[in-house]
């Protein structure tokens, strides 16, 4: 007797515990093993980059909190850099500081969701999401401190940011920065050396640097691959070329390296903040930006609005995620002509497809948690 | 149990059944009239005492849980939370009983009675105390057996019936593991059977209590082995596979809700209570502690190690990553399985040389236990080792760290295959800088 056996279709989402928002794979599954996967995207679509060529550049700004939600500041930064880039402003010392202890900061918060997020998805029943969730909320209070919001945070500012740190905050981040150190040792030892979660995602979801590239993926997703490639090194913004920090690299570019990578990553933040604490100069924190005066046919709501000069400008830094570029074209009105985001997220997520075919249901999962997107980013 | 105990003496609740029996008797009822009160009376307490345990280890495992994940966990509801559990059974009683459109309505609806049922039964054969058992069969750990395995079929009629996806994935991965993980649990059980000489529960007891030893320490593997199929059993992590939320949402009961997912969600703490009540009678002394049973009522202590084995399984709820299915079914097949052989092999000589000697039990027992802790301990590593587990091999690796922008340190793990030959990787990266 032969039994008749035909692929199985799954939706895994877009209502799904671990698709990370509302992000839909359809597999085509033959038992456990996956033999084909599509990736739907858009259901968290907010036609963003339509939106903001109807608002002024600054009113933009907070557009880019709420793309990749998880790391607010490094949206505003990028979005703002390029608008700096698009009108030739240089944004003092101490702003380009205060930038990149913000970016630092996040880029620990960040990784913390997503090494607890990906544990979750290995099947850990939300414990390190939570003691994730415990170091994530003290940064958020500095967060807190510095702008008055903790996730959608608006703080920088075209040609600085939007205030300065308050007296009590370098002593509570120096305080943090004695703490954390402390937990990362904990987490290592805990996750890193995890026969589980060795078993779970060593050789899985490999992506050889050749891939990789061929992908355009970037960030922590690349580095795995052993490609030594960091924004921050290969084209410094901020005040990143004045600190001393390494790149971490995986070397087999499997899930397993991600979380590696991204372990590693923290560290580095905590040496960035380190210096960039003791480093930082005093001053002013916002650029003149040239004077605007209202132009015949304004719309009412932008009278004073900037206006870049007609051009076009693509800044690029490394957010947690990987490379998150904005591309900016001005007609010289008070709204950006075309308003782009190259987001890392979707990106990286293109390469999906190419990990999962040939694992099982559960190693997908896994593999779409070490990607680490976030929807909001992924369908702006 | 030889000497009369009066009605009040709570040491043994079974003292004041068996008055109301004499009772009942003296009244000169036909006999199947106290034999049917006495089996009424055991049904309704041990109803009773599992909903009650459950309830109360709700609230035990989310607290305990929360502890364990810097969170406060559930506290509105009564004091301390405490009516947390009865609020949420009310809830799911309260809900529309919704049956999909497509489900298989019969099976549908059969499964969490299918599931439940068994699950009760189980503790009819369980020595709460020295007379505090219900059905005292001869082929008590046969029954058990035979009685917990019913939970597959009734698994896979749940995720058959309610056509879904998830739910079908789920049962199939249940039906997998079940399969498997039996085949370990009966051959553990069956170690402590040929020391026991019986397959009566209340006789097993009966054995520890003589030798005063539980037989935990005479099989430190035979434990190892049932606990960790226990765990697959009732779906506790790391082998939460059948109802893994982060990859198939709840596995074969995704379509359930209202009363019928309480079903599932009872039989679910139920057998683990089933689970935790078989190792400590058959491997830590049920009733009995080392004499401490004449001071300390039998039932309490039994219950007091029941609740501690049942912690380990919130405990690792609350640490412990999910395996994979083909991980966890390799785990039972290639090293599980020829441990536990051994070990029944090893147990069958050791029992037969102590039978063929007749060396008194003072000098059998330890050398048995001593023999067994280093085989367990020897076997264990040596066979991890041989599979390729060995401590330097599973070792997690760490990060480089470089600053040498643009180099490339890819050395390709065995066995992972090389990608389609695409651009150069230097031409490749000199095009994304922007340098070339």
């Amino acid at each position: 007797m032969t039994l008749k056996s035909e692929p199985f279709v799954v939706n895994l989402g877009p209502q799904h515990p671990s698709t990370h928002g509302v992000f839909r794979l359809r597999l085509t599954l033959d038992g456990e093993r996956i033999i084909d996967a599509d990736m739907v995207m858009g259901y968290l679509h907010r036609s963003m980059e339509k939106l903001a060529e109807e608002r002024t550049y600054t009113q933009n700004i907070p557009f880019t909190d709420r793309t990749d939600y998880l790391a607010a500041m490094t949206g505003n930064l990028a979005y703002v850099m390029a608008v700096e880039k698009l009108m030739g402003i240089e944004p003092p010392e101490r702003a380009l500081w205060l930038r990149t202890i913000m970016s630092e900061l996040q880029r620990f918060a960040s990784h913390c969701m997503a090494i607890g997020i990906f544990a979750n998805d290995c099947g850990a029943w939300q414990t390190p999401v939570m003691h994730m969730f415990r170091d994530r909320e003290k940064i958020l209070d500095l967060f807190e401190m510095a702008c008055g919001a903790r996730l959608t945070l608006n703080y920088m500012r075209i040609g600085g940011v939007s205030r300065d740190i308050p007296p009590e905050f370098i002593p509570a981040a120096r305080k943090l920065m004695q703490d954390l150190p402390r937990r990362l040792a904990e987490y290592e030892s805990l996750l890193l050396d995890n026969e589980i979660i060795v078993a779970r995602s060593r050789g899985i979801g490999v992506l050889t640097p050749e891939e990789a590239m061929a992908y355009s993926v970037s960030g922590p997703l690349l580095r795995a691959s052993g490609v030594a490639w960091d924004i921050r090194t290969a084209d410094p913004y901020a005040a990143y070329d004045k600190v001393d920090f390494d790149i971490a690299v995986g070397t087999s570019g499997d899930v397993y390296d991600r979380f590696v990578v991204r372990l590693a990553e923290m560290r580095q933040s905590l040496r960035i903040l380190e210096q960039a604490l003791d480093m930082m100069p005093s001053g002013p924190i916002h650029a003149r930006l040239p004077t605007a005066t209202a132009q015949p046919g304004d719309a009412p709501v932008a009278p004073l609005a900037l206006r870049p000069p007609v051009g076009e400008a693509y800044a690029r830094i490394e957010s947690p995620r990987g490379e998150l570029g904005f591309y900016l074209v001005s007609d010289g009105g008070p709204a950006p002509f075309r308003f782009h985001i190259r987001s890392p997220s979707f990106i990286n997520l293109s390469a999906l497809k190419k990990m999962t075919v040939g694992v099982t249901v559960a190693d997908a999962i896994v593999i779409l948690g070490s990607v680490d997107i976030v929807v909001g980013e992924v369908d702006r | 149990m030889t000497f009369l105990a009066p009605w009040y003496d709570l040491r043994d609740l079974g003292n004041a059944v068996q008055a109301l029996l004499d009772r009942i008797r003296d009244w000169g009822a036909p006999d199947w009239v106290p034999y049917a009160v006495s089996s009424l009376i055991g049904a309704v307490g041990i109803l009773l005492w599992v909903v009650l345990s459950v309830l109360a280890f709700i609230w035990i495992e989310r607290r305990v849980v929360a502890l364990m994940q810097n969170r406060i966990g559930p506290n509105r509801v009564g004091p301390a939370g405490l009516l947390q559990p009865v609020a949420d059974a009310l809830k799911l009683l309260l809900k529309e009983p919704i049956t999909p459109r497509d489900a298989d309505r019969i099976l549908f609806w059969m499964a969490p009675i299918v599931i439940f049922i068994p699950t009760l039964v189980i503790f009819a054969v369980i020595p709460f105390g020295g007379r505090m058992v219900l059905a005292d069969l001869n082929v008590g750990v046969l029954f058990l057996i035979a009685i917990a395995t019913i939970n597959t079929p009734a698994v896979f009629l749940a995720g058959w019936s309610s056509n879904n996806k998830y739910a079908l994935l789920g049962a199939m991965r249940t039906i997998a593991m079940l399969i498997s993980y039996e085949v370990v649990q009966v051959l553990a059980l069956l170690a402590v059977v040929l020391f026991a000489g019986s397959m009566r529960l209340g006789d097993i007891v009966a054995w520890q209590q003589h030798y005063n030893v539980w037989i935990v320490f005479l099989q430190p593997l035979g434990i190892l082995a049932y606990i960790i199929s226990g765990a697959v059993e009732i779906n506790r992590s790391p082998t939460d596979i059948s109802e893994a939320e982060s990859e198939i949402v709840a596995g074969y009961h995704t379509e359930y809700g209202g009363i019928k997912f309480g079903f599932f969600y009872q039989a679910e703490y139920m057998a683990g209570f089933a689970i935790a009540a078989i190792i400590t009678t058959l491997y830590l002394g049920g009733y009995t502690a080392w004499g401490l049973e004449k001071w300390v009522p039998g039932w309490a202590l039994f219950l007091g190690k029941l609740y501690a084995v049942f912690f380990i399984y919130i405990w690792s709820r609350g640490t412990l990553p999910r395996l994979r299915i083909d991980q966890l079914m390799s785990f039972a097949w290639k090293f599980l399985l020829p441990l536990s052989l051994v070990n029944v092999a090893l147990v069958g000589a050791e029992v037969l040389v102590w039978d063929e000697t007749g060396v008194s039990a003072n000098v059998a027992l330890p050398i048995i236990g001593a023999v067994n802790l280093v085989f367990c301990l020897v076997a264990v590593v040596a066979w991890a080792r041989l599979l390729g587990h060995g401590a330097g091999r599973q070792r997690g690796r760490r990060a480089l760290l470089t600053k040498e922008v643009g180099v490339i340190h890819f050395e390709p793990a065995e066995g992972a295959s090389p990608g389609p030959a695409g651009i150069p990787a230097a031409q490749a990266l000199r095009r994304r800088s922007g340098q070339a």
